[in-house]
């Protein structure tokens, strides 16, 4: 740098130096076709096929009518698409004595769905705060103990919370089935939050306790704002967990608030009469919307949350 | 006057671990304090225990004459600064600002007030309306100092707010606190690890090692007379050259080692000399070289062994026998390893320890 003639000569010279640079020079050539590349995308679409080929044989199979069913040819799209099964399924199949379809479990399976996700997202995301930056006395013994009721098998508590609701007087009430939902959930919902609570900077904590910030105003005005995708993955976890639950919705209510799930069952399983195939897929498709939007509508902060929360700790 | 922070035979442990153990420590009115150790010293968690944020279990602290020990934060009056800067991020610097003061009540217009005062003192006017995450790490940390000033209370307490910084930056900010301190006059405690800080900083530092404050005294005391040689290896870079020796008393106050034995006069002794195996201990920017050597009471002939040039100084590393020193030269000098030259120091200069307790003699 201190001689000038080197430093100009470098510049003017420059373009052609690096002309004739010889041998591999810049980015290495990648073959499109290389082996390696069949082998991954081969691999990535052969398995992509087999799953996605049940869904398919569904929604054909739900747009044909019966008689085109019954030639065979379930791979094969439909040569007359027709909506009548859908319409079938949602408001006409009978199953047990209500004849009106699908739409009646559907909005029992929202009246289940909603409130105990609100009930048991709001009480464990409580429940994690404190755990996370209130350390209070006993707080590790609590916490082994709520995590220690994910690993008791459903089946053991099934009939003694039957007797306790039944002394509560909520057996067979949507009330009772979204308390135990609610409850259920608690364990794993409270390991998320807390988990995630406790990857937030601990001085931001601090510094909101020196300005004045009690328990609620902290957790409300510091902490939530910052945790909305943890929210999301909790939120997801529920919808479709409870979305999709059979065991608690056919133990713990009567028919006429069965969720979707048990209806599905019911209209599927019936053994009079004739097996409606397309309506059985149409109706089946139907119950399996709600998570699948939830899923498509979320997936990308799911993603987030599940990074920020879950991995850590 | 009274002391604005009075500590009083504080304890915390953490289960069976101690902590803080009997602590005492007065904070003059408007005194820069800074806690100065290794990690794992307990100066963060003594911070956080005056802020309240922690229990004690046992002891007092006093603030402004007020036994606040069972206090919550907020009501000590005391500002915090944190070394993440810990500003909440969905609000915007104004936001951060008022957050405590409408949390303590206070009146819209006088919020204001003091957020444009606080604002103008750190220069952060044109930043209210944004957000965190759109301000620079130096801002931040303006933003978070800010947010201790607003409260207008006699005490901040800093827990390592400069160590998230890059250097060039964390030097300027280093001079915007001592200024900040010299025009507010507010009592400080500072804690950092960094002993330029701390040497920069501070009216008096204590060194705090294995939750005990080994010596409490001003910069300039710790560095020429440290009460031990813990702290006289900590303070100073690079760190005072130790030589391994014994202190004799036969006639005058000798001391012995394998690269010689030489006199002791001039050497300020704290409870008269006394016999017995002891380190000596000299800083590399005490020992002259070359013909700066020549008057020196204590002479060694040496051996360069690495020269490291740093611009405004060189340090280089000699051997005299098997013993290795740092000095600090000139940063023009030209030497190079393999040269022989003349070390020289005096003993005023130089610093003796017990070899046992390693308490200063």
């Amino acid at each position: 740098m201190s001689d000038p003639g080197i430093l100009s000569a470098t510049v003017v010279g420059a373009d052609a130096a690096r002309d004739a640079l010889a041998g591999p020079r810049g980015p290495k050539p990648r073959r499109r076709f290389s082996r390696r590349n069949i082998f991954i995308y081969g691999t990535l679409i052969v398995v992509a096929l087999y799953y996605l080929l049940p869904l398919w044989v569904m929604v054909v199979t739900s747009l044909k009518g019966m008689p085109e069913i019954r030639m065979g040819n379930i791979f094969a799209p439909p040569v007359e698409i027709t909506f009548e099964p859908w319409v079938k399924a949602w408001a006409e199949a009978c199953t047990g004595l209500n004849c009106d379809g699908l739409s009646r479990g559907f909005w029992n399976s929202v009246r289940i769905t909603v409130p105990s996700v609100v009930v048991s997202i709001v009480i464990a995301s409580v429940n994690g705060y404190a755990l996370a930056n209130w350390r209070f006395k006993g707080a590790d013994m609590f916490f082994t103990i709520l995590i220690f009721g994910a690993f008791i098998p459903y089946q053991v508590m099934l009939y003694p919370i039957v007797i306790l609701l039944r002394e509560m007087g909520l057996y067979g009430s949507l009330t009772g089935l979204v308390m135990v939902h609610s409850i259920f959930g608690m364990p794993i919902l409270t390991l998320l939050f807390r988990n995630y609570f406790t990857s937030l900077p601990e001085e931001l904590f601090k510094a909101a306790r020196v300005d004045g910030a009690g328990f609620w105003q902290i957790y409300v005005q510091i902490m939530l704002p910052m945790s909305l995708p943890i929210f999301v993955v909790a939120m997801i976890l529920q919808v479709t967990g409870i979305w999709n639950d059979f065991l608690f919705g056919v133990v713990y209510t009567k028919p006429d608030l069965y969720p979707m799930t048990v209806q599905l069952n019911n209209i599927v399983n019936s053994v009079q009469g004739v097996k409606e195939y397309n309506v059985n897929m149409a109706a089946t498709l139907l119950t399996g919307l709600v998570p699948l939007v939830i899923y498509f509508v979320s997936g990308k902060l799911f993603v987030r949350g599940i990074a920020a929360g879950a991995v850590k700790g | 006057m009274d002391p604005s922070i009075s500590i009083k035979h504080l304890d915390l442990s953490f289960g069976a671990v101690e902590v803080l153990k009997d602590l005492n420590l007065d904070v003059g009115q408007g005194e820069f304090l800074v806690l100065l150790g290794s990690s794992g010293c307990g100066k963060s968690t003594l911070l956080n225990c005056i802020a309240g944020l922690l229990d004690v279990t046992d002891g007092q602290i006093h603030i402004q004459g007020k036994n606040v020990t069972w206090e919550e934060p907020s009501k000590r009056g005391i500002g915090m600064v944190f070394q993440s800067y810990a500003l909440y991020p969905q609000m915007t610097v104004e936001g951060n600002l008022s957050f405590g003061l409408k949390n303590a009540g206070i009146p819209k217009a006088e919020i204001a007030e003091r957020i444009n005062r606080a604002a103008r003192v750190l220069q952060i006017e044109p930043l209210l309306k944004r957000k965190p995450a759109a301000l620079s790490g130096g801002q931040r940390q303006r933003v978070a100092i800010g947010r201790a000033l607003v409260r207008d209370v006699d005490v901040f307490l800093f827990d390592e707010p400069l160590s998230n910084l890059d250097a060039k930056l964390r030097t300027d900010l280093r001079a915007e606190i001592k200024e900040l301190h010299h025009q507010l006059k507010n009592t400080m405690i500072y804690v950092t690890h960094d002993q330029i800080e701390a040497m920069t900083l501070a009216d008096r530092i204590a060194i705090m090692r294995g939750g005990l404050i080994l010596q409490l005294a001003s910069p300039n005391e710790i560095y020429n007379t440290p009460a031990c040689k813990y702290v006289a290896d900590f303070i100073g870079s690079p760190s005072m050259n130790f030589l391994d020796g014994a202190v004799e008393t036969a006639q005058a106050p000798r001391f012995t080692c394998g690269c010689g034995s030489f006199a002791l006069d001039g050497y300020a002794f704290g409870h008269g000399p006394v016999a017995g195996p002891a380190w000596l201990g000299i800083r590399p920017e005490h020992i002259a070289t070359g013909a700066a050597a020549e008057p020196m009471p204590i002479r060694l002939d040496a051996r360069v062994r690495l020269v490291e040039p740093l611009g405004s100084d060189t340090l280089v590393r000699v051997a005299v026998g098997d013993q290795r020193f740092w000095v600090r030269m000139d940063g023009q000098s030209s030497i190079a390893e393999g040269d022989e030259i003349a070390i020289g120091f005096a003993p005023e200069r130089v610093n003796l320890f017990d070899k046992h307790t390693e308490d200063r003699l």
